[in-house]
């Protein structure tokens, strides 16, 4: 399958366009001479019906929750409701510029402003903004408050240090370094979680904070964690929640009540927004009562009926969006809520924590489960014990019609396959997963060569991403 | 709930195989206390139909007014096949192309996308999105200070206001001191000398003010320091592309590439560089290969510049994009063909410049800046509020003067107009403003 430019033709086109009353070249020299476009880009010749069927054909050589069984770990790939994509398309959310005045966007900003109430409401935490983009977005976005933070108290020279479990999200380390913090790991202990005494040794008044994932990324929750975060208070220090795996205890327990100091959330997992092939998604955080007044502008308020952009927080951030986030998932993230109501809410996570154990237990004879005890969400399997490789396992997977897991992730189990089913799959569907990886396990005994040079029936085999790498071709060349 | 499938008896069956009695033990790692201490929302589950009504309800409330905007957004026609074709379901619901073997439909229009934004920008290299046009001018400040070192970055006064607050946010927490360059009586910026640490030069085109900037030579006066420039992509139809003029960086708020306004939201960073730069450059870039059998295909490669392999060394901390608003560029872009770009580029032009020669025909009125414009200007006048409040009343949207105020100008709104802009439209404005003719 080649690109689009390779069906161009000279002369083709897929849509007109009106004319203009004046000739091009007299329209033209509003443009001063040097600064004219001398030579147009190229940009594919193709007729209308062409183009359909190449981008017809590109999504059929694609796998989304739509095509089958998604558990990608740590990605909550559920099912998309159909009705919040035609709420977001709706002209009366869609088409309205955020120039436009308050009073023309009143329903919007309601939206808005309701989603924000709901988020403060199921994290347990009084503030919240919603402009960051992705879940990293919201990172960053918290660890600009923190930096605020300690700037206001006038610590932020003596506070360089922000402690990570070596089981985090590549995101964390890379957002707190991106506002110049020191990263310092702190290791699991056999348990998965943190260990304390490693902990205990690693705090002092130089820590600005601690970047936990509740659940981590084990799907294990951190029986300690009023512990944790009571810890790090004591030598001054804040405590950022990052919010992936909300969808284990969704409706449960709340972030603030945890010790959470800031927590953001991932719309397009917990509240089941698409992920758009890698985007957008969204990431808005709520905080606790000491970084209220750090907050990005503008924070949307409601006085009496009325709702408003509110600027003056002059000690702000500023502004982490060009606007005021992604608008349209929140639309999508607000109905599913509303759907959901509070009783939705819990079995959610019922349905998550139910089918991620149930495959746990029914896989763990066959694949090592080096963290076997009660997980939330999901769980990391290894395929060590097998001696194959988890991503011929992946591939292989791919035979039997499923999307594989995350694998070599989180980085402190060898061959990792960390498998999260999600709440929306039903029990057939787990079955046969579960009946797709033992066979997996006995082929690699028997017919090892099925599983190295998996998958068979896709569009491309296995890619040399090595060669990809030593010789980037990253664009298609003119002819 | 229509969105669990699990029956009584599979909750029962699945309880049995795990070994525990009931739902909540599965929950009893979480410290009682915290458990306790939940409060629900008071939410009643709701069926669809009644969920519709409620936010149907809140969409019909906002009144849609005529866009004459403005400030990186603007109202471009969508031809039909883009709704259509992003709204396929196995473009939507999937997500980061990671299994390159079930993901080709994601990594061959990424790398058609790259192509095409090469094209369009004259740069060599793009990547595969940024979250907007803001956090994309920001990122790129940081790039350019992991090659060039330096402390200060030089930002005219007339860089989109929006977009100059999120490059703000960035650089106070990086370090970074932003340092305000002046705009002359054209409304172009003044460069006069290049200082000590100076990591960058911004320069947006055209620039918050609507002015065309000259790009020529600004490059030779910054040396190794980067020239930063953030397009409006439709306006590069008839724009000489950054990349002609020695730009090391090129980035833009690609929303005007077939995605709608959307209250501001998803947008499209547009991210752009030169080759010896590539292993510097955040975000996703998909890669063509070959597999086994030696077909060609696509991955995303260069990862090892990425969050998930560099962790804090890594070059951004991005992980989910924009990628679906990616995808609509890039089907936009192909329905277009150069051609198409060009007529729309044209149309943007004829349209601004007519009602931008009968606003001056009106007494009290004239123009800000007498600097060559694409399709923005801005519009000097006694009571620009009220001419501003007016034109809200009449239906139209325009640039509202507190925007021009962050930018430095006094007494003025500004108007965008794009090919969708109507003679009545026009006129409509035209007759809101002679009322206010002095």
């Amino acid at each position: 399958m080649g690109t689009i430019y390779r069906k161009e033709k000279e002369g083709r086109r897929a849509t007109t366009w009106p004319g203009t009353k004046r000739a091009p070249e007299e329209l033209l020299q509003y443009i001063p001479e040097g600064l004219r476009r001398r030579e147009p880009p190229w940009l594919p010749q193709v007729s209308q019906g062409d183009l359909v069927r190449h981008y017809t054909e590109l999504s059929r050589m694609n796998y989304g929750v739509d095509t089958g069984f998604y558990p990608l770990g740590s990605c909550t790939m559920k099912y998309n409701p159909k009705l919040h994509e035609e709420l977001a398309q709706h002209p009366g959310f869609a088409d309205l510029h955020p120039l436009f005045p308050e009073e023309a966007v009143q329903g919007m900003l309601e939206v808005l402003w309701q989603l924000g109430e709901l988020l403060k409401g199921i994290a347990g935490m009084p503030g919240v903004t919603l402009q960051p983009a992705a879940g990293a977005h919201g990172e960053l976005t918290g660890m600009l408050l923190i930096r605020r933070y300690f700037e206001d108290q006038g610590e932020l020279e003596k506070r360089t240090k922000i402690l990570l479990p070596d089981s985090a999200h590549g995101t964390n380390p890379a957002s707190a370094a991106m506002v110049g913090f020191e990263v310092v790991s702190v290791p699991s202990n056999r348990e998965g979680t943190v260990d304390l005494a490693a902990l205990e040794e690693r705090l002092g008044e130089d820590v600005a904070g601690i970047m936990l994932t509740v659940p981590n990324t084990l799907g294990i929750f951190e029986r300690d964690i009023l512990r944790i975060t009571e810890m790090v208070h004591d030598v001054g220090g804040l405590c950022y929640f990052d919010g992936a795996n909300l969808n284990a205890f969704l409706g449960r327990a709340r972030p603030g009540d945890m010790g959470a100091d800031i927590f953001h959330f991932n719309l397009h997992k917990t509240f089941s927004t698409p992920h758009g092939s890698g985007g957008p998604g969204a990431g808005p955080l709520t905080v606790s009562e000491p970084l209220l007044p750090y907050l990005p502008i503008p924070q949307i308020v409601r006085e009496d009926d009325r709702f408003r952009l509110f600027y003056d927080l002059p000690k702000s951030i500023g502004r982490v969006h060009s606007f005021f986030g992604n608008v349209l998932v929140m639309v999508k993230a607000l109905a599913y809520i509303l759907t959901l109501g509070d009783e939705g809410l819990r079995e959610v996570s019922a349905g998550a924590v139910l089918a991620a154990n149930y495959l746990r237990v029914r896989l763990r004879d066959v694949y090592r489960v080096p963290y076997d005890g009660l997980c939330k969400h999901e769980f990391v399997a290894s395929t060590a014990n097998l001696g194959v490789k988890a991503r011929d396992v992946a591939k292989r997977l791919i035979d039997y019609g499923f999307h594989p897991p995350t694998v070599y992730f989180p980085l402190i189990v060898e061959e990792a396959l960390m498998i999260e089913p999600t709440e929306t799959e039903t029990l057939e569907t787990l079955d046969h997963f579960i009946e797709a990886m033992r066979r997996i396990a006995e082929e690699a005994q028997r017919e090892p060569e099925l599983l190295a040079e998996a998958p068979h029936n896709t569009p491309v085999r296995r890619l040399d991403e090595v060669k990809a790498a030593r010789e980037p071709v990253l664009r298609e060349e003119r002819p | 709930m229509e969105y669990i499938p699990h029956t009584r008896a599979d909750i029962e069956r699945m309880l049995r195989a795990i070994g525990v009695g009931d739902v909540d033990d599965l929950f009893s790692d979480i410290p009682a206390e915290i458990r306790a201490r939940y409060r629900p929302l008071g939410l009643s589950p709701r069926s669809e139909l009644e969920v519709r009504r409620e936010l149907e309800g809140r969409a019909i409330k906002n009144r849609r007014l005529v866009p004459f905007l403005g400030l990186g957004l603007y109202d471009h026609y969508i031809p039909a096949v883009v709704n259509e074709l992003s709204s396929r379901s196995e473009f939507y619901t999937a997500y980061t192309p990671y299994q390159a073997e079930v993901s080709q439909g994601t990594l061959t229009w990424m790398f058609e996308y790259q192509t095409m934004i090469c094209e369009l920008t004259g740069m060599e290299v793009a990547n595969a999105s940024m979250y907007d046009g803001g956090t994309a001018l920001a990122e790129a400040v940081l790039m350019a200070r992991r090659i060039v070192g330096g402390d200060k970055v030089l930002v005219p006064r007339s860089l989109n206001p929006l977009h100059r607050g999120v490059v703000e946010t960035y650089c106070r927490g990086a370090g970074i001191e932003v340092v305000d360059l002046p705009f002359d009586e054209a409304g172009r910026l003044v460069l006069e000398e290049v200082p000590e640490g100076v990591i960058a030069l911004i320069v947006q085109q055209p620039n918050g003010l609507g002015i065309i900037e000259d790009l020529s030579g600004l490059k030779e006066r910054l040396g190794d320091a980067f020239l930063i420039v953030s397009v409006y992509p439709i306006a590069l139809g008839v724009l000489e592309p950054p990349g002609s003029f020695g730009a090391d960086i090129v980035v833009g708020e690609g929303q005007p590439l077939g995605n709608p306004l959307s209250f501001g939201g998803p947008l499209l960073g547009i991210f752009a560089t030169r080759r010896k730069y590539l292993r510097m450059m955040p975000g996703r870039v998909s890669g063509r290969t070959v597999d086994v059998e030696g077909k060609e295909g696509y991955v995303m490669t260069l990862q090892t510049r990425e969050q998930h392999i560099r962790r804090e060394r890594a070059t951004s901390n991005i992980c989910t994009n924009s990628a679906l608003c990616a995808l609509r560029a890039t089907i936009y872009l192909a329905a277009l063909g150069p051609e198409g770009l060009q007529q729309i580029a044209l149309l943007c032009l004829e349209r601004a410049h007519e009602l931008a020669q009968e606003i001056e025909r009106i007494p009290g009125f004239e123009l800000a800046f007498k600097g060559p414009f694409f399709n923005e200007f801005a519009v000097r006048c006694s009571d620009p509020e009220g001419v501003t409040r007016d034109l809200w009343e009449a239906g139209f949207a325009v640039v509202p003067p507190v925007y021009l105020e962050r930018m430095g100008v006094e007494r003025a709104f500004s108007l965008a107009l794009t090919e969708k802009r109507t003679e009545e439209e026009i006129q409509g404005v035209l007759e809101v403003l002679r009322e206010h003719a002095r």
